[in-house]
């Protein structure tokens, strides 16, 4: 049994956190936090020179070839620096979706677009309230053109394309969902940008007028894409929320560590010492729980819906449970602005509902474990 | 990442499952599949006899121990290959569970600090199940601060004689030696005063007393010891060094990976996918699959969990300090689980015993899972373990730390 990242990828993993180190310091997220550049486009441009924006892009789309264990070991690392790029949104949603479901011109026209750091992507889902459903998606398309609304969508207001869920049927049935893609650039789109919870991370509405748009996957398919697609991301972000777990343990441990009141550390005290190891319970579960589905992701496996929801969940608990226990190990100075300890709280409650909130992935992950056992 | 067996690690499963195969007690495979959660019941036969006779056929020929060196008793197999035993032993492996405490904390410490000869002669019936120990750490007022125990030793020409209570010992009553922690210098502060020792249980002045649980059931004793005489040389370790000696012991208790631990969720799922509430079926219930969802993400990380620290013991690392959380995370959850069970029953879910449903399964559950979250360390002490080791947090600030162990304040004085 080898249920573990090989040297490589561990060596890869070093390499990765240095670079963010280097790169991405709580200062560099700073700038994005406080409205001064909607993402750091230098740190973007960095991650596609190391070729960090296509690891799991083929080569003969410009990518680096390797696969989704790497991207897993990327993503933690992301979600430790908090970076303020639109990762998750271009690489797991927009690439992916590409990948699964993309033409051979397509995939051409935009993957090494994304590689190369010139492309970012998005997928436009949501419309206002209300998890991943088919009954919820109202944008209609019809000859090629689109008509309709989507709220929220990640870095809608930087993205150059993005992928559009819509109706094309009216049956009632999955089927009646397809995928369209849309240069954002092109006429009949309009962008506005919104506050957020987590501003280092943009959100948009984004309004379609009579917008020309390509199909994306055959016509009827596009909940079954769009199904795998959030699988997959659910998998990915689950290592961001496991490496934002782990950093937000850490700082509430040397933040423990380091305050002295009534004569001793704060760390020495049971009440704070046993919130601390409970964030390392839930953050441990959380990995566990998301190694088995880069283990699914990774091999194609038939396992992979159940597997991401359990990772989903597991890693969504774990960072919400450390982010805000991280504040309060601080007491009052987590709760300035000053500290970072905001950043990773409005990071991981964000991130808690970018593909729908856990109370969509609970119902998810019982489906799919009646589906097994009934299979 | 993958889940496949190196060619040797398939080598050793294929030799294991065909001996397993041909000679495991199969009439009680389906009783032995059904057991949960700490208790083993065999309608029709003596557990106990049926756990020796397993014990004795593996050590004969070769399974038994599997990772103490063969002078001992053992085969002197690797880590993995003893977790993949484990595996391939499945339900049969229920029947160790009087075996676990003589072979995983008792056998190593007298590895660790026995004589040779003793080792030689008290380590193979030890393995084969031919003899049974126990471990006398608790007392009443030394539970979690275990080094805080009373039971006095002391030495008189070559032997030293032992009186005092002991509690909470798994398996006395069947036990025949057990290792001992005494209190042999009262002046000093309270781990350096301690020395351990083994003893024939079957020594004059041990009196071994059953303990009836909340639950109701007798699982544990109390042992105590009016002037029992024990020789100089079942000494374990130097004279006041007995603290170390236990953390040896204690050390070994907590290694144990790869040991399923139970959380009641297998059994939940399965109850509330054919159970019928009011509304309709159980598992279609909202409240109730947010529950399931939850629990089931426990479960299934620390699944997972223990996987990681297997694949650790492939490679001959060292596994990481990720499985401290699993007693603590499957304690409380098998009471929140059991206690839930109840909750979905209404008010028949108060009827315990083969009466209520599924032959009161979650009811008993209910009542035993106190007890797991106590045993083998609290929730509270395994919470301080993982801040301290794991965290690297400062430990508490002791009071008692520095001072002689008889003047200490009790309730008493």
């Amino acid at each position: 049994m080898n249920f573990d990242f090989s040297d490589d990828q561990k060596q890869l993993r070093d390499q990765v956190r240095k670079f963010l180190a280097e790169k991405c310091s709580p200062k560099a997220v700073r700038v994005v936090l406080d409205g001064k550049a909607p993402y750091d486009k230098e740190l973007w441009k960095g991650l596609a020179e190391m070729g960090f924006l296509g690891v799991a892009i083929p080569e003969e789309f410009g990518g680096a070839g390797a696969g989704h264990l790497e991207l897993c070991v990327i993503a933690e690392e992301m979600g430790r620096a908090n970076a303020p790029v639109p990762f998750s949104s271009t690489v797991y949603l927009a690439a992916e979706a590409l990948l699964i479901a993309g033409s051979d011109a397509q995939k051409k026209k935009w993957l090494p677009a994304i590689s190369s750091g010139e492309a970012i992507g998005t997928l436009a889902l949501f419309e206002g309230k209300g998890n991943p459903s088919p009954k919820n998606v109202k944008l209609t398309a019809a000859n090629g053109v689109l008509n309709g609304f989507k709220r929220p969508v990640a870095d809608g207001a930087i993205a150059s394309f993005a992928v559009v869920a819509a109706r094309t049927g009216s049956s009632g049935r999955d089927g009646d969902i397809s995928l369209f893609l849309v240069d954002l650039k092109a006429g009949g789109v309009e962008v506005k940008s919104l506050t957020n919870l987590d501003p280092t991370r943009g959100q948009a509405d984004i309004t379609f007028k009579d917008c020309k748009a390509e199909p994306l996957g055959a016509v009827g398919e596009g909940w079954s894409i769009l199904t795998q697609v959030l699988d997959r991301a659910a998998v990915l972000c689950a290592f961001e929320q496991v490496g934002g777990s782990d950093r937000a343990l850490e700082m509430g441990r040397d933040y423990a560590l380091d305050r002295i009141a009534f004569g001793r550390q704060i760390g020495s005290f049971q009440a704070v010492k046993h919130m601390l190891a409970d964030m390392y319970v839930s953050a441990t579960l959380a990995r566990s729980n998301s190694y088995y589905g880069a283990w699914a992701l990774s091999t194609n496996a038939a396992e992979l819906p159940e597997a991401a929801a359990a990772a989903r969940i597991s890693a969504t608990q774990a960072f919400q449970h450390c982010a805000k226990n991280n504040i309060q190990v601080h007491g009052g100075m987590g709760f300035t602005w000053e500290f970072d300890c905001h950043m990773y709280y409005r990071r991981a409650n964000a991130m808690a509902l970018g593909l729908g909130s856990l109370t969509y992935w609970e119902d998810q992950l019982i489906d799919r474990m009646r589906k097994k056992n009934a299979a | 990442m993958n889940f496949d067996d190196t060619p040797q690690e398939a080598e050793f499963r294929a030799i294991a499952r065909a001996w397993i195969g041909a000679n495991a007690p199969r009439q009680y495979e389906d009783e032995l599949r059904k057991s949960s959660l700490g208790r083993t019941v065999l309608k029709n036969a003596n557990i106990l006899e049926v756990a020796k006779a397993w014990q004795k056929k593996k050590a004969d020929a070769g399974w038994a121990c599997l990772h103490w060196p063969k002078e001992y008793g053992g085969r002197g197999s690797s880590p993995i290959e003893r977790v993949i035993w484990q595996q391939e032993e499945g339900p049969f492996g229920q029947l160790s569970r009087m075996f676990i405490i003589g072979h995983g904390m008792c056998g190593p410490t007298m590895m660790a600090f026995a004589r040779e000869e003793h080792k030689r002669s008290y380590l193979p019936p030890l393995a084969s199940g031919e003899k049974v120990w126990c471990q006398l750490f608790s007392e009443p007022a030394g539970g979690s601060d275990v080094a805080g125990l009373r039971t006095r030793a002391e030495k008189d020409g070559d032997d030293w004689v032992i009186n005092g209570q002991k509690i909470w010992t798994s398996g006395a009553h069947y036990s025949d030696y057990g290792i001992l922690l005494t209190r042999t210098d009262p002046t000093v502060p309270k781990h350096k005063g301690l020395t351990m020792f083994f003893l024939d249980m079957k020594s004059p002045g041990v009196e071994v007393r059953p303990i009836k649980q909340a639950s109701g059931a007798s699982d544990f004793n109390e042992v105590y010891f009016t002037n029992v005489r024990i020789p100089d040389h079942q000494r374990l370790g130097e004279f006041g060094d007995g603290w170390n000696v236990s953390l040896t012991t204690l050390m070994n208790e907590r290694s144990a990976i790869g040991a399923a631990v139970s959380t009641g969720f297998p059994e939940l799922f399965e109850y509330c996918s054919s159970l019928m509430l009011d509304d309709g079926p159980a598992i279609e219930d909202r409240a109730v699959r947010s529950k399931l969802a939850n629990w089931a993400v426990k479960a299934s990380g620390l699944r997972y969990t223990s996987m990681r620290a297997i694949s650790a013991l492939s490679k001959g690392e060292r596994p990481g300090p990720e499985n401290s959380i699993g007693k603590l995370v499957a304690g409380s959850m098998i009471q929140d689980v059991a206690t839930y069970a109840l909750d979905l029953q209404g008010a028949a879910g108060v009827v315990s015993g083969e009466d209520a449903e599924l032959a009161g399964r979650f009811q008993a559950m209910l009542l035993r899972a106190p007890g797991t979250r106590v045993e083998g360390g609290t929730d509270e002490i395994m919470r301080n373990i993982i801040a301290e080791r794991v965290l690297g947090l400062p430990g508490d600030i002791r009071v008692d730390k520095d001072v002689p162990f008889n003047m200490i304040p009790t309730k008493g004085r």
